[in-house]
This record gives C-alpha cells, structure tokens and sequence, in this order.
C-alpha cells in the first residue's frame, strides 16, 4: 500500500515537471511543425541562469521569472536568426536546433563546468507533509501546484482569448489564418518564446530535486519528445495526460523492472503509435 | 559535356578513388589509416540511411538503433559465445533488418514531422536496453575485448592493414548492393515517392510496400556497419548508439548530399576528419561540430555534391559562352 501510494504521488510530481518542459513543445510543434531539440538546452540553460540569480538576489521568484524572460529572449534571438526561414523543411530545422543545442551544451560547459548544479529550494517549500502514516515532500506538492497554475493559465490563453483564437487558428491551417489577416510569423515567434521560457521554468523547478548537470539536456528531451508523441502535437490536453502517462510509467517502470526502465517507458509509446500514429489528442 | 562523357568521368574518377584506396593504406601512417577504416564503416552507415532519407524521403531520427544492434550482436555473441565473424555478420545484419522490419511497421504509419519523432523513440527503445538490461548489455560500462574476426586466411585482422581491407571490402560490397538497388525499377520508383507520393499511388504503386522494404534493406546495411564497427572498435556500448550519433548520421548524409551514395562517405569522412582533428587540438569539439551543424543548412543545403554539381554547371556555361 505504501509503495503504490508513495510510487503514484512520485509520478504524478515528475509528471508535473514534465508538462511544464512539453507543453511548450507541443504549441512550439503544433504551431510550426519544427522538432526543437533546443527545448532541453532552455532547460538547462534556465536552471543555470536561476542559480546566478539566486546567488545575487537571495530570492527564489526573482530567480525563477528572471530565468523565463532570459531564456524567452534567447528563445526570439533563435527564432530570428536562424529558424525563420526554415519552415517546413524538417531536416533542415532539425539539424540547426541541434547545431543550437551542441552549441550551449558547449558553452555551458565552458562556463559552469562540468559539477552538477541544485537551485537551493527556499524555506517554504523545504520540508514534508504528513497525511496519516504518509509523507509528501512539499517540493512536490510545488511542483504539481505550479504545473497546475500553468495548465489552467495557458488553457485559458489559448481557449478564452483573441490571441488564443489566432494561435489555434495559425494551427489548424496557417494559409487561411494569413489570409484572413492574422500575422502568423508574430504569432509563432510569441509560441517559440513562450515555449523557450516555460522550459527554462521546469529546468528551474527541475533544480530543485533533480539538480542539471551537462547531458541533463538531452535526457531530458528525450522525454519530452515521449509526452508530445504519446498525447499529440499541438494539444495542451494531450500534453497533460501524454505527462501524467510518462511520469507515472516512468516511476512505476523503473520501481518494478528496474532493468528494463527505458523499455516500460518507450515500448507503451509504441504501441499507442501503432494505434494512433497522431498520438492520443493529436489531428492529422 | 554529353551525358554519356559525363557517365565515363565518374567511372574514371570512382576508378582512380578505388585504386587510391587500394594502393595507399600501407603507406600510410597508422593514425590517418585509422581516420580511414572510421570513414569507411560510417560511410555504410551514412549510406544505408541515404536509401530512406535521399532516395525515398524518409528522415530517420534513430538510425544509430541498427548500428547498435549490430554492434551488440557481435559485442555478446563473441565475447560470451565465442562466435565467428560469419555467425555475427549474419545475426547482426538479421537482427537490425528484422527489428527495423517491426519499427517499419510502426514508423511508416506517420510522416514528416511525426515519422522524425518516432524514429527517433524507436531508436530510443534501443539505446535504453543497451543502457538498463545489464545482465545482457553490461549497460553503462559496455561490452569489451571484442577479438577481431579469424576467417582462417593467412593474414591475422587483429593488425590494421588486414582489417582496413576487410572493411573496404565491406564498404564496396555496401555501395554496390546500395547502387544495384537505387538503380534498379524500385529505386526509381523509391524516387518518385519522394517527389509525390500522391502521384505513384494514383499510379499504381504500392507506397506503403515500397517505403517498408526501403526501410527494412535500411536497418540491416545499418546493422552491417555496427558488426563491423564493433570488431574495429573492440568495445561496445550504449553511447554508440545514442541519439548523437543518429543526427550526425543524419548531419552526414545532408553534409555530403542526400541523394548520392557517394556523397554520404564524402559527408562521413568530413565528420570522422573533423571530430577526430578538432579534438586532437581543442576541447571545443562540440562547439565546432553545433557550427558544422548550422553552417550545412545555411551555405550548402544541397550538400558538398551539390555544391560541385552547381558549380560544375555554372563553369559549363562560362566556358559555352565563351567559345560561342
């Protein structure tokens, strides 16, 4: 009882880091069919500037909004440069985000090292709750907290607004959008930069129980990649239960098969492919 | 210049280039001969993955996942069973045909950005086995001391003159299987698929049958390069066949020129030069490899081929309108 209580709450927190890195990548996939390997570097990259942050400023919200915006800058610096004129050429786009990601995979080697990092978790969010005979770290409890401020924020952005409108509008079909006068390049650089700064919020969030260390990149991609397969390209929804799927097959995958960890995670994947090659939520 | 001059040319050049091959190695020093057999076993790779990404249009985010069966096949049949080269060869060309034979399955129900995503996980399936089930892989620390195959001819392959030629001819018998097949009425049709899939199936084609065989043909050369790179290498472990290493697969082929065969070694030895130079000299291998990356999109996206090819063509018309 207490292994599948304590196993189940592990899930659901990881998978309420997950959503915050994919749901990012999903609008960033949705709205410009781009396969950004440059989401796991704002992840680190965010965790690395939230830890500068905390270190001149002593405070966790300074680190932790400070890290979105830079991160959301970087984000239209790359969209600018070197994405804008790439769509619809997946190879193309594939092999400059992964140029990118080499890139500040190197420079952030060059600047923090090689040591792994932790952002120091303040105070109130240290400790544990204990219900009964359980106990629930409240770092946790955080986690699902804030990825379930985002989810309601970023569903009503995009289901209850003008700009939401443009956004599924841009989605569904990008011609008829800029016909009827929507400026789809604004829209995307605005999902690109959304997309960038909600990663660098997991990477931060990410730090304070995971730690970032070189490579936490691109381990972390690859799961992120797993959620937006699972519940579909382009939906918040599928997002959010493509993260809940993968965290909780994750944590109870490498509890109970330990060997076969990766295999618990990615076989599922497949197979809910092989019914659905759109993934869950996900329209051709 | 008549087509047919042209046909004539590249067989004079391709001629020149296997003799090089052939004649040069034993003077070469011991460190580019190694630069050398690198480039031939991943110009198989590189090659393998130009059936589907050049010549049928299919990019494959997880090819190194065959390279990595291969290389496992050969890691844990020889060190544990005490196998022969032909015994490898054959389980490790099977076993990535016939995996690449059930990712087909799955992969080919997508395309564009869904069939990168899935390849890619696929190839993720792959690399986590090698790196969680120890009992068979070793995972992290990797199988070692492969011995290099015994055919039982009078040279010994644990030298590297005599592996280098078992690996050229490894890589000619690639090339030409590889050539046989994209000039062949299916790679013709492999091409029109990736012109206009819509076009061939109101045709009559069977694209879906087409692309699957492609693929699978794919995975198994694929798998051929792992056999070979685990015998070179002497080791196997799961960063051979990481996700790395299936992009600068892919960076490879679109480096040299999709579409080409030949291209793709040309973008393979550029890689193996590259990465084995730069990290001789600097730390900042990444770095130099992220430009690479970025620069092959924005200055040569057709590929060094295509560069040649244009500039080839552009010289043709100078020199036209000059005699004219």
């Amino acid at each position: 009882m207490e292994f599948w209580v304590t196993q189940l709450f592990n899930g659901v927190s990881y998978g309420a880091l997950l959503f915050l890195l994919a749901a990012g990548l999903s609008l960033i996939f949705g709205m410009m069919r781009i396969v950004n390997m440059t989401h796991g570097s704002h992840y680190l990259l965010g965790c690395y500037v939230a830890v500068l942050l905390l270190a001149r400023t002593g405070s966790y919200v300074v680190a932790l909004l400070g890290a979105a915006v830079i991160i959301g800058v970087l984000g239209i610096i790359e969209w600018d440069r070197f994405l804008k004129g790439l769509s619809g050429q997946e190879l193309a786009q594939v092999l400059t985000t992964m140029g990118l990601a080499l890139i500040f995979q190197d420079l952030a080697l060059l600047i923090w090292g090689g040591d792994p990092y932790n952002v120091r978790v303040p105070p109130a969010l240290s400790g544990r709750y204990q219900v009964g005979t359980f106990f629930f770290p409240v770092y946790r409890v955080f986690m699902i907290l804030v990825a379930g401020a985002v989810a309601v924020i970023l569903w009503l952005v995009v289901e209850r607004t003008r700009v939401g409108a443009m956004m599924r509008a841009a989605v569904d079909d990008a011609e008829m959008a800029r016909g009827v006068g929507i400026n789809v390049s604004v829209i995307s650089l605005g999902v690109f930069a959304l997309g960038a700064a909600l990663a660098a919020v997991s990477g931060v969030v990410a730090g304070g129980f995971l730690g970032v260390y070189p490579g936490a990149d691109f381990e972390i991609l690859s799961y992120a990649f797993v959620v937006v397969i699972v519940g579909g390209l382009g939906s918040l929804k599928g997002a959010l239960v493509g993260s809940l799927l993968v965290g909780l097959l994750d944590n109870f995958g490498k509890a109970l098969f330990p060997e076969l960890s990766y295999f618990t995670l990615f076989a599922p994947m497949a197979a809910i492919l092989a019914v659905r090659p759109t993934g869950l939520f996900g329209r051709s | 210049m008549d087509p047919a001059g042209g046909m004539w040319g590249r067989r004079l050049g391709f001629a020149v280039l296997l003799l090089v091959l052939v004649v040069g190695p034993p003077y070469l020093p011991p460190f580019l001969l190694t630069l050398l057999t690198q480039t031939l076993i991943y110009s198989i790779l590189a090659m393998s993955l130009d059936l589907i990404l050049g010549y049928t249009g299919l990019s494959s985010l997880g090819h190194a996942g065959y390279l990595g069966l291969g290389a496992y096949s050969v890691g844990i049949l020889a060190t544990r069973h005490g196998a022969g080269f032909g015994t490898t060869l054959v389980v490790g060309i099977v076993l990535a045909g016939a995996v690449a034979a059930i990712f087909g399955l799955v992969a080919l129900r997508a395309t564009g950005v869904y069939f990168l995503m899935i390849t890619l996980a696929l190839g993720m399936v792959v690399w986590g086995l090698a790196n969680r089930w120890v009992s068979l892989t070793q995972g992290d620390n990797g199988i070692s001391n492969v011995p290099r195959p015994v055919l039982g001819l009078p040279w010994s392959f644990s030298k590297a003159i005599p592996f280098y030629y078992l690996v050229l001819a490894g890589f000619v018998l690639a090339l030409l299987v590889l050539r046989v097949i994209v000039r062949s009425p299916f790679g013709h049709t492999l091409v029109g698929i990736r012109e206009s899939e819509s076009r061939m199936r109101t045709l009559g084609y069977n694209v879906w049958l087409h692309k699957y065989i492609a693929f699978v043909i794919s995975g198994a050369v694929a798998g051929f390069a792992g056999v070979l790179w685990a015998y070179y290498n002497g080791f196997v472990s799961p960063s051979d066949l990481d996700l790395s290493v299936s992009i600068e697969t892919l960076l490879m082929v679109a480096l040299g020129g999709r579409g080409t065969l030949l291209g793709a070694s040309i973008g393979a030895a550029v890689i193996v030069v590259l990465k084995n130079l730069v990290s001789a000299y600097t730390q900042r291998w990444l770095l130099i490899l992220g430009i690479v990356y970025i620069g092959t999109i924005r200055y040569a996206p057709e590929g060094i081929v295509g560069a040649l090819k244009q500039w080839g063509q552009w010289s043709r018309v100078r020199l036209s309108r000059s005699t004219a």
